[in-house]
């Protein structure tokens, strides 16, 4: 019997988002969802997964605008990188969409964000050598 | 059974910009200064525990450990190099220290070194992104600022200090940290920002907002060395061994898998729990402490989950000099990584120098008065490896 893995790869966890589903996984055991995908549930360990289609929604925790950025990433600088917390739980990094000037001059904790996928290039120390998937967060109105 | 390890003898580059030196020369400029106050032969060296991070990147150089073996005249002994981003040297010293306590080796030496500065803003900063996740973060080009930028305005929020305040608190970590650095001869800026004010660190450079270039520590190149043997050998040979009394040692995964546990720092919290049960001591007991302050809110962090002060509070403890040289629990008196520089793969053990360097009365720069018991702090990665360590005289 041979079936897709029930964790999906990176790879299939970006092809995913780039149509605007994103891939979580959940706990048969704990409940927790897991996301981006992991071998085993964030919370418990248990390898009882099924694969669930997260909102994409979620609540912006934290940012930075990054001015100094790495090699292979300097001109997309200045940019806003945040951690969201989505509605089923998990913690994801991505950028916000948004202008770093308002990123300075708003508080944007606690916005509502959905998230989105942009490809850009990628760079000599990336894994995936033909692109760089990055998730976007688009502020939702209020 | 195990026995009880001490530390022989302590070396260190001093740190800044070595454009004129390798990986192999750094290491080797650190040994021969711990190996001349061991009052031991080459000999009697059975194994070498290397750190370094990211030679590859910066140097084009990997498989360094035989190299450096080599170059101080080591033959045929087991020389390893071992990596956990700026806790590479850390993680080093504790399976160094391991295996002496576990009779394998009696005596043996540890170090570490490392080429930042010399590599460039650009290079330096994504060698340093390889210790963040490298799938899903380096993605979105999450940097290390970036990490500490992200963690500091969380815990504003978390802890309900308005951001302007927290701020402040962290610029006088800053200006601290500084202040010892500018008189130990050994830190990248001795001699330099000794006293700088809070406006000079709050209108320096953004780097990663709220961070600004004061509030992170420096490029650096550099290199660090410690000899270490059982309990007898030790006491044969110097008249003051370093006893290391506790270790302890904790992971965790990316910064989104920690969600909000970010700015508690768990595995830290465990890591210390461990060497303080190791060491049968109490934060207490702690006289002074040399902690991985890689960016201004990590120190207020890391005092936190190390269980000196509850969550929330050590960024107001900062505010009033209970962590600085004459206060309650002396914090960094070597300049951290902050004002003595973090030549990522040599730090760990150069905290080790330090706080052995204190612990004998023979430190340069701000001595810690009567201090017996030393902490040290090493943070690898995005909390990822966490390496604490504690230190005593008898």
């Amino acid at each position: 019997m041979s079936s897709t893995p029930i964790v999906p790869t990176f790879v299939e966890f970006f092809n995913n988002l780039k149509e605007g589903k994103l891939l979580g996984l959940k706990c048969n055991d704990c409940g927790t969802i897991t996301c981006p995908p992991k071998n085993c549930c964030n919370n418990c360990g248990s390898r009882n997964l099924e694969r669930t289609l997260l909102s994409g929604r979620g609540v912006v925790k934290t940012y930075t605008v990054t001015y100094v950025a790495p090699a292979g990433y300097e001109k997309e600088a200045p940019y806003v990188v945040a951690l969201v917390e989505l509605e089923e739980g998990p913690w994801i990094v991505g950028r916000l969409d948004i202008d770093p000037k308002v990123a300075e001059e708003k508080d944007l904790t606690g916005k509502r964000v959905s998230i989105f996928a942009k490809e850009l290039p990628t760079e000599p120390f990336y894994l995936d050598k033909t692109r760089r998937i990055v998730p976007y967060f688009k502020i939702m109105e209020e | 059974m195990r026995r009880r390890v001490a530390i022989l003898g302590v070396g260190m580059t001093k740190f800044g910009r070595h454009s004129d030196k390798s990986l192999v020369d750094l290491f080797a400029e650190a040994f021969w200064e711990a190996f001349k106050e061991s009052n031991i032969e080459l000999k009697d060296i059975q194994a070498v525990y290397y750190g370094n991070f990211v030679g590859e990147m910066t140097d084009g150089a990997a498989n360094l450990s035989g190299f450096i073996a080599d170059e101080v005249g080591l033959k045929n002994v087991p020389a390893i190099r071992y990596e956990g981003a700026c806790a590479s040297s850390s993680v080093a010293f504790r399976e160094a220290v391991r295996a002496v306590a576990a009779g394998y080796y009696d005596c043996v030496v540890v170090g570490g070194s490392e080429k930042l500065l010399t590599a460039g803003t650009s290079i330096g900063t994504r060698a340093l992104a390889t210790a963040v996740e490298s799938v899903y973060e380096i993605a979105a080009g999450l940097t290390f600022p970036g990490v500490f930028a992200l963690a500091a305005r969380l815990y504003a929020k978390e802890y309900g200090i308005p951001l302007e305040k927290l701020r402040e608190m962290m610029a006088h970590v800053s200006i601290k940290n500084h202040k010892y650095a500018a008189i130990n001869p050994k830190a990248q800026f001795y001699g330099k920002y000794g006293d700088l004010k809070v406006e000079n660190v709050l209108n320096s450079r953004m780097i990663c907002s709220p961070l600004t270039l004061l509030d992170c520590c420096p490029m650096t190149d550099g290199g660090s060395a410690a000899i270490i043997a059982e309990e007898k050998f030790a006491k044969d040979r110097v008249d003051t061994p370093v006893y290391v009394l506790g270790t302890g040692q904790a992971s965790c995964g990316a910064l989104f898998r920690q969600g909000k546990d970010i700015i508690k720092a768990i595995p830290r919290r465990k890591a210390a729990e461990m060497a303080f049960r190791e060491a049968g001591i109490q934060p207490k007991d702690v006289d002074f402490v040399e902690l991985h302050d890689c960016f201004t809110i990590a120190e207020i962090i890391a005092l936190e989950a190390m269980g000196f002060f509850k969550y929330g509070e050590a960024g107001y403890a900062t505010l009033e000099g209970r962590t600085s040289i004459d206060g309650e629990l002396p914090v960094n008196p070597d300049g951290g990584l902050i004002g003595k520089g973090h030549p990522v793969g040599a730090t760990g053990v150069s905290q080790i120098y330090s706080a052995v360097k204190q612990l004998r009365g023979q430190f340069h720069g701000y001595q810690v008065k009567n201090a017996r018991i030393a902490m040290t702090d090493t943070l690898g990665g995005d909390f990822g490896t966490l390496v604490e360590i504690i230190l005593g005289v008898e």
